[in-house]
């Protein structure tokens, strides 16, 4: 338990040392003078002269040898100094911890649904395989699979936002804009989710606490309850560790499809203006919401499965 | 870059049969790719002005698009562009993963601890964040965006590897073969090849896969491949506006990018090991 969550905090620092050098060397290898930039961002662009240029560099100590220079930014970085936007000025550290906000929302929205969605089918295929409801799931879980996010997204966006009409294509505020980027995560992870509890179920069915559970007179719905949900609950959880790639990246994409305000919209607007104190905070809060969500898939294993507390 | 399969066990017959058949898939695509500029030798940034997203017709047989671009000649391109920066960046993968994997196996102690801490490191980034903050700092640049992807894909072969290679070292034949006098070479050649070589083509499958979603998903957010280069999530994304006016060219690119995906899965086949 104790080398577990060491272990995720030395990953926490390796996302922030790693976060912080290529963003070091992206400011770096930004074009024209970085004092002025950092000036202009300081006073406003219309305030900066080369006085206040100058101050900046000599305070920052932007001619020093660099690795004194990458000393100090990471030393900013870790102590949560991220500076501010240089294209809108602001603080980065408010824009992130507002983003942080959407983004948090959109992904625990998605992974509810996913629960939902997911397993449910999966167990019901599983108590019956090679059933109609089981070859009809592995087609249908195969081809999301196959489908890329942002896809995905243009898909949902075709049909129900271009074609019915139902849902607003973008946006943020009320609920129905949150259908279609729910629904956009949560296909996917359902797609994995299924297929995982499907195979976990059929694996439980047949074993013989299973029928050992019915034999010994437990209803069908008891056993069920009583033996098999915990045992189909662990590889579900545990895949859901392996999603979070999925759903960390997808987030990236898929707020930027549909103009929600969170890390990943934020993040590739960054990019795309190379605004790079902003890259920083967003890639730090979504590499560091990474390693925080699996830690939270370490613990929810921790409790499902007695098994594994002694390891 | 995740790759979460459970489709059951590649061996029964249902799922070999699903392994030809993408095979099949992949290399018509393949064929779509290296074909099509032979015999329709057209330019993939020439404009049209007469036919804007126009209909199949003869003189464009998938239509254009927006700015009355062939779109037989751009999906032919974005499919190349795809398949060889999937190809490339793999293989770049493959070599340092692979060699590193049967070192640390061999090895053991502190190369192994040592090299099992690098690929913790990369494991903490998701990896297409890794590839886009790489791609930030080097805008446009393609040497970038594959070199980014191989970064991330390596893992994947030094961690399957590395675990198969312990077993395959550690077991009996292995130890009889150093103790008749055969170097690491032979054992390398006759031992362990021979075992890493069917799971290699899995990842190698499921990484090129991810590679070609990645560079369309960073091209579909305008981070990554630049226009007017023809690449499938970059097509998606300017031809998404024109869906009402001409729902043929967009869906196009969607299939293109929805059947190259299946195929690599279906031929990697079975659970991601």
């Amino acid at each position: 338990m104790t080398r577990l969550l060491t272990f995720r905090l030395m990953q926490a620092v390796m996302v922030a040392v790693l976060v912080g050098a290529l963003t070091f060397l992206l400011m770096s290898l930004l074009p024209g003078d970085a004092a002025y930039r950092i000036a202009a961002g300081r006073y406003g662009y219309d305030m900066v002269n080369s006085a206040a240029a100058d101050a900046v560099r000599a305070e920052l100590n932007l001619d020093g040898p660099v690795l004194s220079r990458f000393a100090a930014w990471i030393g900013d970085l870790l102590t949560l100094d991220l500076g501010h936007s240089l294209v809108s000025g602001e603080p980065v550290l408010a824009v992130v911890a507002h983003e942080l906000g959407g983004s948090i929302r959109l992904a625990v929205g998605a992974v509810l649904l996913s629960f939902i969605i997911g397993p449910a089918l999966g167990i019901m295929a599983g108590l019956r395989p090679g059933g109609l409801l089981d070859r009809g799931l592995l087609l249908v879980s195969t081809a999301i699979r196959a489908i890329p996010h942002f896809v995905l997204g243009v898909l949902l966006v075709l049909v129900f936002a271009v074609t019915w009409r139902l849902l607003p294509s973008a946006g943020y505020g009320t609920f129905a804009h949150s259908i279609l980027p729910t629904l956009t995560l949560a296909l996917g992870l359902s797609a994995v989710s299924s297929r995982v509890a499907r195979d976990a179920t059929v694996g439980v069915a047949s074993s013989a606490f299973y029928a050992f559970g019915r034999l010994k007179g437990l209803s069908g719905f008891s056993v069920f309850v009583r033996h098999g949900l915990r045992n189909i609950g662990v590889p579900v959880v545990t895949y859901l560790g392996v999603q979070l790639v999925y759903l960390i990246e997808g987030v990236v994409v898929v707020e930027t499809l549909f103009a929600w305000p969170g890390i990943g919209h934020g993040l590739v607007h960054a990019v795309f203006h190379r605004d790079v104190p902003m890259v920083q905070g967003t890639a730090l809060a979504m590499g560091l919401l990474f390693v925080l969500l699996n830690t939270f898939v370490d613990l929810a294993n921790h409790l499902i499965d007695p098994r594994r507390r002694d390891a | 870059m995740s790759f979460d399969m459970t489709v059951a066990d590649a061996t029964s017959p249902p799922k070999s049969m699903a392994r030809l058949f993408g095979l099949g898939v992949f290399v018509l695509l393949v064929l779509f790719a290296v074909l099509v500029p032979m015999f329709w030798p057209l330019d993939i940034a020439k404009q049209d002005y007469s036919a804007i997203l126009s209909s199949p017709s003869d003189a464009h047989p998938l239509g254009t698009d927006h700015l009355g671009r062939d779109m037989l000649a751009r999906l032919a391109s974005a499919v190349r562009l795809s398949l060889g920066l999937a190809l490339v960046s793999v293989v770049t993968a493959a070599i340092p993963g692979v060699l590193l994997g049967i070192l640390a196996a061999w090895k053991g102690g502190v190369v192994d601890k040592l090299l099992g801490l690098l690929t913790e490191m990369f494991l903490a980034l998701p990896g297409l964040l890794l590839v886009l903050l790489i791609v930030a700092v080097f805008p446009g640049s393609f040497l970038a965006l594959y070199g980014a992807v191989a970064l991330v894909l390596w893992i994947e072969y030094f961690r399957m590897t590395r675990a198969l290679s312990r077993t395959v070292l550690a077991s009996p034949a292995v130890a009889a073969t150093r103790l008749l006098g055969f170097g690491p070479l032979y054992v390398i050649r006759r031992h362990l090849l021979p075992e890493l070589l069917p799971v290699l083509l899995t990842i190698a499958a499921f990484g090129a896969a991810s590679a070609i979603m990645a560079i369309a998903a960073l091209s579909f957010v305008s981070v990554g491949v630049k226009p007017p280069t023809a690449e499938l999530g970059l097509m998606i994304t300017e031809l998404l506006p024109y869906f009402s006016e001409q729902p043929f060219v967009i869906a196009a690119p969607i299939l293109v990018i929805f059947l190259i995906i299946l195929s690599l899965m279906l031929i990697a086949g079975g659970r991601k090991p």
